[in-house]
This record gives C-alpha cells, sequence and structure tokens, in this order.
C-alpha cells in the first residue's frame, strides 16, 4: 500500500498516495468553472427563497419580498371568474329550473357550466360522458333510482346518497346474506325469482318457493310486482337496467351484501345556480322525466 | 488477498442458524395462511412459506452434502455470481413489463385482458417500474457493492451465511412484491407499493445487508475507504430510512394484506414523495455512482480525476438531495413555501450532481483512445453522459413555471427514461461486462462485436425514445385547451325525447 503522493506521468498531476485495488486518485483541485456555476445556483436559490414564501418558522412561514402566494392567485382568479359569470348566474337564480330549460339563452348557459362542471365533479365515477359503470348509475338514460324530474335531480344533488348530509337521501337493502337473514339455499332461491322478475328464464320450482319469501322480505320496497319504488330509491328489478350487474352471480352477491353507494351531498360545494345549472345538464341530456 | 496458507474448507457461520429459522418461519407462514380469511394475504404468505421450505432444503442439502464449504482466504465470489445472473434475468422481465404496458398504451385494443385482470395497465405499470429499479437496479448493486467492498477492502464479506440470505432474501423480497402487485395488494405509493408484510421483510433483508457491508468494512486491510464504499454507503443507509418512515402503516389485522399508513394528506403526499425522490437520489444516483467510481479508473486504468472534488460532490449531493422531495406536488395542495424549498434545493443539487460527472469523464484523461477500441468504455461514458444530462433535466424541470408545462405529462416519462435506461442501464452493462470475464475467469465476453451492436441499438433506442417524449409531453401541454368531452346532444335530439 502506497501511502506516499507520487505524480501520474500523464497529467503531471500528483495522485493522493492512496490505492485500492489498484485504484489511485489524481489531487485536482475543484474545477473552476463547476465551483462558480454551483455559487451562481446558490445565489440564485437565495435570491429566490428572499423573494417568495420560503421558509417555516413557529408561526408561520417568510412570506417573501414579493408578497406571491398561490392562493391568493386562486382566489383573485375564482372573483374574476365570478363577475364574468355574474349576469348569467343572476338570472340562473331568479328562474326555476324549468324556465331555465325552456329559454334558450339560459339553457345553453347551463349546459355550459353544467358541462365543465360535471367534468369536474361527477365524471370520476359516472363516466366523462355520464353513461356510469358498475355501481355508478348512468345518467344518460331513462332509469332512475331517485326520480328522474328536475326537482329530483336538484335535490339528489343537494342532500347526496348516503351522505353525510341529515336529509340525505337514504336506503339501505340489508344483507340477507351476510348477517344471515337468508339461508344459502333461499338466496339462491331468490336469485332464481329474481332472474324471472326480468322477464328471463328460471328454474320454475326455485322461484315458486322464493315467491312468498319475496312477498315478505323485498316487496316492502321493490314492490309487489318488482318495480321499485323511486319515492324509497328501490331499483325496478323487471326492466334491463343493472347497477351491479345482471348475471346469476352478480345478483346473489346483491342479496348477500346488500351494496349500496355513496354520493356525497353537493349543497355544501357548488352555489345554488352551479347545482341548478348541473340539474339542467344532467336532465337535458337524459330520457328526462 | 494473500495466497491461502490453510486451505480448510467450512461451510460459511450461521448456515445452521438460517436452516432452523427458515424452517420456524415456514412453520409460522403455514399457520399465518391458514388462520386468514383474507385471499391476498394467503396468497402471499403461501408464497413466503414455499421460499422458506426451498432455502430449508436447499441448505439442509448444502450442509449435508458439503457443497456450502468455502475458503476462508477467499473472496465470496459466488453470492456475486448469482447476483450477475439474477441481475439479467430481472432486466429481460422489467424491459418485457415495459414493452407490454407501452403496447397496451399504443394498441389498448388489442393488449386489452378483461379476463386477465392482473394483466390490466395500472397492475402492470408498478410491476414494470418496481422490476426495472428494485429487481434490476437493486441486484446490480448488490452484486456491484459486493464486489467492490471486497476488492477496495481486501476483505471477504462479513457474515458467513448472511451475504447469501441477504441476496436470496432480496429475490424472495421482488417475488412477493411483483406476485402482490399483479394480486392488488398495494399502498398506492410510487416506488413503495408492496404493502406491509412485504415491507417488513425488505426490512430484515436491508438491515443484514447494512450489516454484511459495515462488516466488510469494519475488518478491511486498508488504511482509508474507498469513494465507492462512501457512496454504497450512503445508498444503503439512506434507503433504509426512507422505507421506514415512508411506508409506516397499521394493518388492518396480523392476518390482513391490508394497511393504512400513519400520514394523510398533503403530509402524505409530502413523505411519499421526500421518498419517492430520494429513491432516485439515493438508489439511482448514489449506488450507481459507487459502480462509476470503482468500473471507470478499473476499466480504463487511470487514476479517479480528484479526490477533493469527490468529497465536495458526495457531501454536497447527500445534504441537497433530500431536500428537493417536493418539486413533484409544485401547484398542488402543499404549501407555496415548501414547493419552494424543493425547488431551490434541486437548483442547487445541479452541481453536485455534476460533480460525479466530471469525476467520471476526467477520469478518462490519458485514455480517450479507449472510446474507439473498447465498446464498454464507451458505454460506461455515454452512461455518464446521460447521468449529465438527466440530472440538469431534472433541476431545470424543478423549476414551477417549467414544471407547469412538463409535469403530468410524456415529459417526465421520457426524463425518466433517460435516466433509468441511458444511466442506470449502461453503467450496468458496463460493470456486468467488466465483472463477468473477471469471475467467470475468461479472457473477455463472449464477443466484443455484441457489445458494439448492444450500445447502438440501445444509444439509439433512447434517443428516439427521449426525443419522442419531450415532443409528446409538450404537444400535451400546448393542446390543453378549455373544450372537453361533453355528453351535451344537439336541442333537436332533445326535444324529441
Amino acid at each position: 500500500m502506497a501511502s506516499e503522493r507520487e505524480t501520474d506521468d500523464v497529467t503531471g498531476v500528483e495522485t493522493t498516495g492512496h490505492e485500492w485495488d489498484g485504484i489511485r486518485e489524481l489531487d485536482n483541485p475543484l474545477p473552476r468553472w463547476w465551483l462558480w456555476t454551483w455559487y451562481g445556483c446558490i445565489a440564485f436559490a437565495v435570491g429566490y427563497m428572499i423573494l417568495m414564501p420560503a421558509w417555516p418558522g413557529v408561526t408561520g412561514y417568510t412570506k417573501g419580498l414579493l408578497g406571491h402566494s398561490d392562493r391568493v392567485d386562486v382566489s383573485r382568479e375564482l372573483a374574476a371568474l365570478e363577475v364574468q359569470r355574474g349576469a348569467g348566474a343572476a338570472s340562473m337564480r331568479k328562474a326555476s329550473l324549468e324556465q331555465i330549460e325552456k329559454d334558450p339563452e339560459l339553457l345553453a348557459y347551463a349546459q355550459n357550466v353544467g358541462q365543465s362542471v360535471f367534468g369536474d365533479n361527477c365524471a370520476t365515477c359516472h363516466g366523462i360522458g355520464g353513461t356510469g359503470g358498475a355501481g355508478y348509475p348512468n345518467l344518460r338514460d331513462d332509469v332512475w333510482l331517485w326520480g328522474g324530474s328536475l326537482q329530483d335531480i336538484q335535490h339528489t344533488l343537494l342532500v347526496g346518497i348516503r351522505a353525510d348530509h341529515p336529509q340525505t337521501r337514504m336506503a339501505q337493502m340489508p344483507a340477507f346474506g351476510r348477517d344471515e337473514l337468508l339461508a344459502p339455499a333461499a338466496i339462491s332461491d331468490m336469485t332464481e325469482y329474481v332472474v324471472k322478475l326480468s322477464g328471463r328464464s328460471a328454474d320454475a320450482a326455485a322461484v315458486a318457493r322464493a315467491g312468498p319469501v319475496y312477498a315478505a322480505q323485498c316487496a316492502a320496497c321493490h314492490g309487489a310486482e318488482g318495480r321499485g319504488i323511486q319515492a324509497t330509491g328501490a331499483p325496478n328489478l323487471t326492466d334491463a337496467d343493472w347497477l351491479y350487474g345482471s348475471d346469476r352471480v352478480a345478483i346473489s352477491g346483491q342479496i348477500y351484501a346488500g351494496k349500496g353507494g355513496v354520493m356525497p351531498a353537493w349543497g355544501g360545494r357548488l352555489s345554488p345556480e352551479t347545482i341548478k345549472a348541473l340539474s339542467v345538464y344532467i336532465h337535458a341530456n337524459a330520457g328526462g322525466q | 488477498m494473500s495466497a491461502p496458507s490453510h486451505p480448510e474448507l467450512k461451510a460459511p457461520a450461521g448456515s445452521a442458524g438460517l436452516l432452523a429459522l427458515s424452517i420456524i418461519s415456514a412453520l409460522v407462514a403455514i399457520v399465518a395462511a391458514g388462520l386468514s380469511q383474507d385471499p391476498i394475504f394467503r396468497f402471499q404468505v403461501e408464497i413466503f412459506a414455499l421460499g422458506a421450505i426451498v432455502a430449508a432444503f436447499a441448505l439442509n442439502a448444502g450442509l449435508a452434502s458439503g457443497s456450502l464449504r468455502e475458503d476462508p482466504d477467499r473472496y465470496s465470489d459466488n453470492v456475486i455470481k448469482a447476483g450477475v445472473i439474477a441481475t439479467m434475468f430481472w432486466c429481460l422481465a422489467g424491459l418485457a413489463a415495459g414493452t407490454l404496458i407501452a403496447a397496451q398504451l399504443s394498441w389498448p385494443r388489442i393488449f386489452y385482458f378483461p379476463e386477465l385482470g392482473f394483466l390490466n395497465f395500472g397492475r402492470l405499470r408498478p410491476l414494470h417500474t418496481s422490476a426495472v429499479i428494485f429487481a434490476f437496479g437493486g441486484n446490480a448493486l448488490i452484486a456491484t457493492s459486493f464486489w467492490v467492498v471486497q476488492r477496495t477492502c481486501k476483505a471477504k464479506l462479513a457474515g458467513g451465511i448472511a451475504p447469501w440470505f441477504v441476496f436470496w432474501g432480496y429475490q424472495l423480497f421482488i417475488v412477493l412484491a411483483a406476485t402482490g402487485y399483479l394480486a392488488g395488494a398495494t399502498q398506492s405509493k410510487e416506488y413503495a407499493e408492496p404493502e406491509w408484510l412485504t415491507d417488513i421483510w425488505l426490512t430484515i433483508v436491508w438491515v443484514a445487508y447494512l450489516l454484511v457491508f459495515l462488516g466488510t468494512i469494519w475488518k478491511r486491510k486498508e488504511p482509508h475507504i474507498y469513494v465507492a464504499n462512501w457512496f454504497y454507503l450512503a445508498f444503503i443507509v439512506t434507503v433504509a430510512l426512507l422505507h421506514l418512515v415512508n411506508n409506516a402503516a397499521v394493518p388492518v389485522s396480523p392476518l390482513s394484506h391490508k394497511s393504512y399508513g400513519v400520514f394523510a394528506g398533503v403530509q402524505d403526499a409530502l413523505v411519499q414523495w421526500w421518498y419517492g425522490h430520494n429513491a432516485v437520489g439515493f438508489f439511482l444516483t448514489a449506488g450507481f455512482l459507487a459502480m462509476m467510481y470503482y468500473f471507470v479508473p478499473k476499466r480504463v486504468e487511470r487514476p479517479v480525476y480528484s479526490y477533493r472534488l469527490s468529497i465536495v460532490h458526495f457531501w454536497a449531493l447527500i445534504f441537497i438531495y433530500i431536500w428537493a422531495g417536493p418539486h413533484h406536488l409544485h401547484y398542488t395542495a402543499l404549501p407555496q413555501w415548501a414547493q419552494t424549498l424543493g425547488m431551490t434545493f434541486s437548483i442547487m443539487l445541479w452541481m453536485p450532481s455534476w460533480g460525479g460527472m466530471i469525476n467520471g469523464l476526467m477520469t478518462l484523461s490519458g485514455a480517450w483512445d479507449k472510446l474507439r477500441t473498447d465498446p464498454v468504455v464507451r458505454m460506461m461514458v455515454v452512461s455518464i453522459a446521460f447521468y449529465g444530462m438527466s440530472t440538469f433535466e431534472g433541476p431545470v424541470m424543478s423549476i414551477r413555471a417549467v414544471n407547469a408545462l412538463s409535469h403530468y405529462t410524456d415529459w417526465t416519462i421520457g426524463h425518466v427514461h433517460s435516466g433509468a435506461l441511458g444511466w442506470v442501464g449502461f453503467i450496468s452493462f458496463g460493470a456486468i461486462y467488466c465483472m463477468v470475464p473477471w469471475l467467470w475467469k475468461k479472457a473477455g465476453m463472449y464477443s466484443n462485436k455484441l457489445i458494439e451492436w448492444h450500445f447502438w441499438i440501445a444509444t439509439t433506442g433512447i434517443l428516439l425514445y427521449i426525443a419522442a417524449m419531450w415532443v409528446s409531453g409538450i404537444m400535451a401541454t400546448a393542446s390543453l385547451k378549455p373544450s372537453r368531452p361533453s355528453m351535451s346532444r344537439t336541442s333537436s335530439a332533445r326535444s324529441a325525447a
């Protein structure tokens, strides 16, 4: 192990005298351009920290000489947007939902606002085109769990479904299997019964066995003929529209677990005129009621 | 090492203990699988049990037949050979997964497998990133670190059987992580997807790795610690710290695969990107700089350019990198002051990163002709060039105004790939091309011509890739207009309803 410094023949620079597995090190100084560029970067960084919000303290943070704030920028832009929307928003507030839908100018306004708000808030679950998916209702058809009139849609938006609003739309299907309200065999029979309700062929013996159970357990919400009741949010079981799937596995799974989705209450997050616009937008683009 | 005076062969210390631990672990895992109601937990624990059972049989057979015995006076090279093979295996797996998800993006109708949900893009994408970074990169780092630390310390790996435990334990971690992703077990944290069970296993393996590395340095026969070992040590220690903090979570139950992180909201995001960016800084930068600091001077047979530069840029890199994470969260709910710090520290990081580039490139002074004659040297030099380019691009992208343009676009993906394919890939292949003939006692690689082809095809491919991603990223931002897809239809259609 050489610990003496020696001179490298090629460059004429001294080595540090260390050696590891044949590797030596030259004792070159830090390259000047490197050092000065680094100092420049540090100067820029420090300058930026002085000008902009930067260092946290106990009660706040250094605000920076420029007094710049992203939050202030956002509020200013939102305020400008409010001003820009002012006239339209005022007439939206005054008009009823029906008037908005009949007046071409207000309808165009509602469509534009609705489209943008829908994209930001609703599309995550209901899809950008509003056609929904498994567990998320389709808003383009004429099947409505809680009613498809303008007022129904507006109310659903305001209070949500199974949301944390005191007046939220609430319906809870029992988990017949998980909570052991029905035996597994009874759930299989009931699955056949529900298949039969939607007009498909099913095991007749099972349907006969499930009939009295349906009358006792299900009819109160879904109706004696399975057509559902919109006031309680119970779905129609006789149509071709299935929130959680139409095959036997999906149906028996739903009887077993009694799933129910949650939609937030938008009343606290969107302004009244925005909810109006959204209601009209959804109503106008669906098979409305 | 000096010629062995007593070539007395014996099994590495701790072999029997590891055998006992494997049997106990297998039993515990089987009981846990039996008790759990959670299919994903059972799946994961069964894989773990399988690994422990295979380990027990292999150790038992090795002890019985005497094939585990080795010369205590020779370097532990067999575990490095295994590491090189594992590196190449996971490289193929990671690149194949990347090619498949790229095809899914380009031809979503052809490469969409609704019946095979686990081949969904959302599950394969983290599989690809983890396979490339942790499986390929991690194995390359472990294998080269075992080579470098022994040679530069003139000491055999410490810990008896422990290096083999580190190697196989890490492979088991990779399998657990990968199968977990496919099964849907994920914390949804970028680069930290594995759930708590896999995280704990990696912690055990990583602590063993740290102890093996420290133990070898401890018994070194050289007075000084070589710069490559500083970088390896920084990589090992910091990754342990990052892993522990970002994965702090409470399992739903000891028999459930699912856990909930202890951080929430913007704090969670900040911790995640503190972790995420330092995974880049300490895994993909510090670790591979260690590789560079050994294999480049070794291959070109020239001294390292500047000892002073290596000290200054090492400590600057360590101190500054750890602050840069918030630049992943510009214009989010993260307070603006934190964004400022993330951005300014990223800018101050530019030169410390380039210190490594200068030291790597200037080590060639007096040996530049080797660029013409030796494709391995060329590969390593181009690797350092890509390193320089991505460590310049990174600070530029961290500037808020630039980030507004580049973030959430393909530009970011391109940036990552110039680092991963150009820097990490090429320096690893350079190291492997050096190490394979040394390990297997051959005069050279099988074919220099193939290395030439490798170099040119890969370089062209990477350049095309990143150029395409720049264009696509900038186009994406440029085309961000307020218009969105709409569910509106014409009023005449509505009036019919």
